[in-house]
């Protein structure tokens, strides 16, 4: 095991208590990206690099994006152009950044000294490896896998459509207008609510 | 013949999980929540990694695909949710999202 493995740990474990202490989201965000980006050295460093690649294109990128877009539309008030000025503090971003040179520097020293498998001692384990077995052995996994996928897409667009509100035919007039009834209900929520 | 300590990597992967699962329990925003929800499938991921690589097997590596993809699709469903829930009661503390407690038990109470 590589002195890599033991920096990357303690850069996952640092980046991952900082997010669940910060307060902003965004922050939060951007230390999760350095977390999972040490998480994708700690695989390489465990003979995975298909993984350590997925790790990154599809955690670190996708998913953190995701997440960033929705802070992102969630915030548009007007306390915006606060948040804005706030970003701009070295406080925010020094942090991140100093987790990530550390990565950075493990980057550096193998590929200056070159990656042999003496550095990364453990035997790799092959993407043509990976591949054979997922579709031999585990297609009905991965066909599972596109289901759960297919469902996600479709419940994903289906809750997040702001959807005007749906009455079933019995609530509502001929001309698709809502009962009186329906409106006294409605109006009792809104001051429950309030 | 892997000549790595499997015992240190489970060890990280439990820190890493622990600490996703303090997150749950104590922040209030449901952001974070899933934050640190996504914080403990990467720690899963990371055991049964270390658990393949162990083994020289790639059935690691292969459930970590599997739990990439229910990740994303949960992260997906999840933020729509979010979004609706914005949209719905301007705020995404999870203590003030009651709607579906049952009425009649507040009403004894």
């Amino acid at each position: 095991m590589s002195i890599l493995f033991y920096i990357s740990s303690a850069v996952a474990i640092a980046a991952t208590i900082m997010v669940i202490t910060r307060y902003h989201p965004i922050h939060a965000l951007l230390y999760l990206v350095v977390s999972f980006l040490a998480i994708a050295m700690i695989f390489l460093s465990l003979g995975a690099p298909f993984v350590a690649v997925l790790e990154i294109i599809l955690y670190a990128g996708a998913i953190v994006v995701l997440l960033i877009f929705v802070v992102m539309m969630l915030n548009l008030g007007k306390d915006t152009a606060m948040q804005e000025k706030l970003w701009l503090d070295p406080k925010t971003w020094i942090g991140p950044s100093i987790l990530a040179v550390v990565l950075l520097a493990e980057l550096v020293a193998l590929l200056v000294k070159g990656t042999t498998n003496a550095d990364i001692q453990v035997p790799v384990i092959e993407v043509k490896k990976i591949s054979i077995s997922l579709y031999r052995e585990y297609i009905i996994a991965v066909e599972l896998a596109g289901f759960l996928l297919m469902a996600g897409i479709v419940g994903a667009a289906h809750i997040g459509k702001h959807k005007q509100r749906y009455l079933h035919r019995f609530l509502q007039n001929s001309d698709g207008t809502i009962n009186a009834e329906e409106m006294k209900t409605e109006k009792k929520e809104e001051l429950i609510n309030k | 013949m892997s000549s790595f300590n499997a015992q240190s990597v489970l060890l990280v992967a439990a820190i890493l999980f622990v600490l996703g699962l303090i997150g749950v329990l104590t922040r209030k925003n449901i952001i974070f929540i899933l934050i640190s929800i996504e914080i403990m499938l990467n720690a899963a991921g990371l055991a049964f990694v270390a658990a393949g690589s162990k083994w020289g097997q790639p059935d690691g590596q292969i459930m970590f695909l599997f739990i990439l993809a229910m990740a994303a699709s949960e992260i997906s469903v999840a933020l729509a949710l979010v979004m609706q829930a914005h949209h719905q009661h301007k705020t995404l503390d999870v203590a003030k999202l009651t709607e579906l407690k049952d009425e009649i038990e507040h009403a004894e109470m």
